[in-house]
């Protein structure tokens, strides 16, 4: 089993109060920050960290960092993106709520380094008693002098709150997650101005993931160069995993990057392979927008390598032929899976979290979903399945934010990859509507 | 239920607790203040929120009246019609479905008599809402009741128990600090 | 300053401006259309994606393209940028697609619908869109709301472009009473709980509206609008400028309205007595024939013309000649 750089102590008793956290090393990286570090050595070990953004997009958090515009006089916010709420993934919901001072820990040595003297975690108000955990940590860390005025007698001055959102996919895209924290509607904002110069009240302001805030404790304790040791190539460190789907062991995992795709489904360690002993069918790897493969490709690369659980093992290929690493969300499908039916349920996942502003994603995300239902309900036609690729390219690129991009490339990978199940949908459209039918190459198995 | 003839009015504590979070944003920010207010309102006026309790929202925080309401009607997690005593939410999408939302759906409309994104049991307990990814996807399929995640429902026995548990609540929580309740997947997992 | 190559033509533009505005000093028909951006409504842009162009170079100092196509409404330009309007195919194509999605919940009811002749949507999807759809499905319906007495809204028609609720914003000073309700494509413009928009200056919602969606009640079913003749006139008003466009039909004024520019972009707002309640041609002081540049059945009316061009009259039928003697065109003021 690989190294546990975040979630090591998960497991111990009262790990979730200050005292424990702290007893098990809890709050070094505020310390030697604050007392031995300038703001900018922070950055720089970050940056030196590799690490990746881990909500999805995989963007290098330390140039993100870097970008913050700094103008003088004008306070600037870090605010932490906890709004969960990709299919699939489900990793900040655990690591918050068993390790709430990892991200307040990781909250302060942040903003530190970018200067904030007001930071906000945005958690999906789904998880309100989520946000209750983190607020019980963060009255504790003020108690011990972690947060406040002049925090451990460095001069810096910070205050941390928490901030629930009110059940919406689309504010976990930065731009509707500040609309939303400035109580508006979450309608993604055009781009430029990018967050880094106008973000929350027009700020400066950098908006990061709960897993990438988690890991810069690690990062500022061991020194950025120890943490881009781990891992395979530019993929540093480790990711959580949220296993789920057709699994024996469902759960979250953390894992060094590098580790085989077989290894993490099979392996007893992970996710113990395929429930009921059935064979697997299809993967979604990276949370419901990133393109689904089927078991062959999930497992070997079309050059016969084997996958590997790194951003880029895992999008080899292209979308030809790879997917996305994307939020860690893996899905995995065994094969009584109707993949029509599976990719409809996506499709009315994203029809339904639109948030209506642009207007090839308000019409197009529910022009798929019809479509879909359609077909999974014995009612399609063969032009049908050219026309979601249509319609997916048509929303592709075009819309003001990545919900566009999320709800077409399901769409369009499941066609490309299940072409023949589709086909059948049309064909044998009596049967394909039947409760549990499942197209497995000339059988049906019922 | 409100009647439109009485105004509604916030209880002390939610005064306080609304006073509290406004002092997180900057004063001439108050407007952020509206989504957890929102969710106090909710859970003071009987899950969920009527116009009149909206305007009293954008009263508190001195926003006008269509602020409120724009929010409200674009964040799933108000109910803009009256709901039973417990709103069930159950999670239909992909990873859930997987692991047999549908059919614990069906289930929960059987036994209880109410209808999913409708009519309330006819004991005005429960009202079923189809929500989409709750972020649990790991403990499939599951139902937030509230604040309260219920998991791995996919034997009758556990949704046997979800029910009882929510009919042995005296009261609802009338704030929502009130409940704290950990998902059981989070104590054994 | 900085200078853009704008579909092959240089054009030089303050900092910070769009590169919509960019192409609109360029002027013809090189400039993306737009559906839901309005120069003097602040915030409005970027939604319905009408004007996606292509950013071949980004800038002198990074050359490099952008990685998809952007907003031209509200992406500023950038010295030494290259964009590509009606020369990228790619460009071209996506225009259908929106025009498809802007069209496949529309009611297609122009027939009935008075903003048809000067509706954007209608020229948007004839000179951009394609005659066929691909959309079997039902489409999405609303119930027609009356806004107060002189006001209606057809959500059905609504393309969702915000403008009306920025307008709203501008000239209520923040104490608007509509918005945008529900999300998605449920989404839709409405009071919530049935208010009335008071305001003098409510009517300009009706002139901001590119489609049927908001319509003028004292209008309503009166006249084609290609039928009618537009002209400018102004009035002493202690509540607007009074700067307005009058549309007649014969000696009746059918509707008054606030001027509009060739991108049908109202610079003045006009007040409601002057939209509602003064319709009688003694209530103004005439200046002529309203211009209409953008092309439209509005414009082929084409009733300045022989007031222009006399070399024209002279080849016209005798009837119409007889005709134009009766009712001499109004004189450009």
């Amino acid at each position: 089993m690989g190294r546990k750089l975040l979630t090591e102590h998960i497991n111990v008793e009262g790990i979730d109060t200050f005292e424990v956290y702290r007893k098990h090393g809890g709050y070094r990286s505020v310390e030697k920050a604050l007392k031995t570090m300038t703001p900018d050595e922070v950055v720089e070990e970050v940056k030196k960290s590799g690490l990746r953004g881990r909500g999805g997009a995989g963007f290098p958090t330390g140039m993100k960092w870097s970008f913050l515009a700094k103008p003088e006089g004008v306070p600037r916010y870090l605010v932490c993106n906890a709004d969960e709420s990709e299919p699939g993934t489900f990793k900040d919901r655990q690591l918050m709520s068993k390790l709430p001072h990892l991200l307040v820990e990781g909250m302060i040595t942040s903003s530190y380094a970018l200067g904030a003297n007001t930071s906000y975690i945005y958690i999906r108000g789904e998880l309100l008693y989520v946000l209750r955990i983190l607020e019980k940590a963060i009255a504790e860390a003020y108690a011990a002098g972690f947060l406040g005025k002049n925090i451990l007698g460095s001069g810096y001055d910070l205050d941390l709150f928490v901030h629930p959102g009110g059940g919406a996919y689309i504010c976990g895209e930065e731009t509707a997650l500040l609309e939303s924290l400035e109580g508006k509607r979450g309608n993604p904002r055009n781009k430029p101005p990018f967050p880094a110069v106008q973000g929350l009240y027009a700020r400066p302001t950098v908006v990061n993931n709960v897993e990438s805030i988690a890991a810069v404790p690690v990062i500022v304790n061991d020194g950025g160069e120890e943490y881009a040791k781990i891992g395979v190539g530019r993929s540093t460190g480790t990711k959580l995993f949220s296993a789920c789907g057709h699994l024996n062991k469902p759960g979250i995992y953390e894992i060094e990057l590098g580790l085989p795709v077989e290894e993490f489904i099979y392996s007893d360690e992970y996710c113990g392979g395929i429930w009921k002993g059935r064979d697997l069918k299809a993967v979604v790897a990276g949370g419901s927008s990133v393109p689904i493969l089927p078991k062959e490709l999930i497992l070997k690369t079309a050059a016969g390598e084997p996958r590997l659980m790194s951003y880029e093992s895992l999008s080899d290929g292209g979308f030809v032929t790879g997917t996305m690493l994307g939020s860690g969300g893996f899905i995995a499908m065994d094969e009584t899976t109707c993949i029509v039916r599976n990719t409809w349920s996506f499709s009315r996942f994203y029809h339904h979290e639109s948030c209506g502003q642009c207007s090839p994603c308000r019409e197009g995300t529910g022009w798929l979903e019809k479509v879909l239902h359609r077909l999974e309900h014995g009612h399609g036609h063969m032009e049908d399945i050219d026309l979601l690729v249509s319609v997916a390219k048509q929303i592709e690129g075009n819309t003001i934010c990545p919900l566009g991009e999320a709800a077409a490339w399901p769409v369009a990978a499941a066609v490309r990859h299940f072409r023949d199940e589709f086909e059948w949908h049309v064909t044998h459209a009596k049967e394909a509507a039947k409760p549990g039918a499942v197209y497995q190459g000339k059988s049906v198995l019922v | 239920m409100e009647t439109t003839s009485v105004k509604p009015q916030f209880s002390e504590a939610a005064k306080a607790e609304i006073e509290r979070i406004c002092k997180q944003y900057p004063t001439e920010r108050r407007k952020s203040a509206l989504l957890p207010v929102l969710h106090i309102a909710q859970a003071e006026f009987g899950g969920w929120v009527s116009p009149e309790v909206q305007d009293l929202v954008a009263e508190v925080i001195g926003i006008k009246p269509i602020e409120v309401y724009e929010v409200s009607s674009f964040y799933t997690m108000f109910n803009l019609k009256p709901v039973g005593k417990h709103v069930l939410e159950i999670c239909r999408t992909g990873p859930c479905m997987l692991r047999g939302s549908d059919e614990l759906t069906a289930h929960l409309e059987r036994i209880t008599g109410a209808k999913v994104n409708g009519a309330t049991s006819p004991d005005g307990l429960f009202t079923l809402k189809e929500v989409e990814c709750l972020a649990a996807c790991g403990f499939a399929p599951i139902v937030q009741v509230r604040e309260k995640y219920y998991e791995q429902l996919d034997t009758p026995a556990a949704v046997d128990a979800m029910l009882t548990d929510l009919r042995n609540q005296v009261h609802r929580p009338a704030l929502p600090w009130e409940e704290t309740g950990l998902p059981n997947a989070l104590a054994n997992n | 300053m900085a200078k853009i190559t704008f579909d092959g033509i240089e054009v030089e533009v303050p900092d910070g401006t769009t590169i919509l505005n960019a192409a609109r000093q360029i002027g013809g028909s090189i400039v993306p259309p737009a559906m839901c951006y309005y120069t003097p409504l602040k915030g409005s842009g970027g939604k319905c994606r009408a004007c996606l162009v292509r950013v071949a170079a980004g800038s002198t100092k990074d050359p490099r393209p952008m990685p998809k196509l952007v907003a031209s409404c509200v992406t500023p330009v950038q010295d030494g940028m290259v964009v590509e309007n009606t020369t990228s195919e790619q460009v071209l194509d996506v225009r259908k697609g929106i025009v498809e999605m802007l069209l496949i919940n529309h009611p297609l009811d122009c027939p009935v619908c008075d903003q048809a002749g000067e509706c954007d949507l209608q020229n948007f999807a004839f000179e951009h869109g394609v005659s066929t759809t691909r959309y079997q499905e039902e489409r999405r319906t609303f119930e027609k709301i009356d806004i107060g007495p002189l006001i209606q809204l057809h959500m059905t028609r609504c393309i969702l472009c915000y403008r009306c609720v920025y307008t709203a914003d501008q000239i209520a000073k923040g104490d608007r009473v509509h918005g945008v309700l529900g999300r998605g494509d449920a989404a839709e413009i409405g009071t919530y709980i049935e208010n009335i928009i008071d305001n003098d200056f409510s009517g300009n919602v009706i002139d901001v509206c590119p489609v049927g969606a908001l319509t003028d009640k004292t209008f309503r079913f009166k006249q084609r609008v290609w039928f009618t003749k537009p002209v400018n006139a102004h009035r002493d008003c202690p509540k607007c400028a009074g700067n307005v466009t009058l549309w007649y039909k014969g000696q009746d004024v059918l509707r008054v309205t606030g001027r509009k520019d060739q991108y049908g972009e109202v610079k003045e707002w006009i007040c409601n007595e002057c939209r509602f309640d003064k319709k009688e041609t003694a209530d103004w002081t005439i200046e002529g024939p309203a211009h209409i540049d953008r092309s439209s059945v509005i414009s082929a009316n084409h009733y300045e013309l022989p007031v222009l061009n006399q070399s024209v009259i002279a080849d016209l039928p005798e009837s119409t000649q007889r005709d134009l003697e009766k009712n001499p065109p109004l004189k450009l003021g």
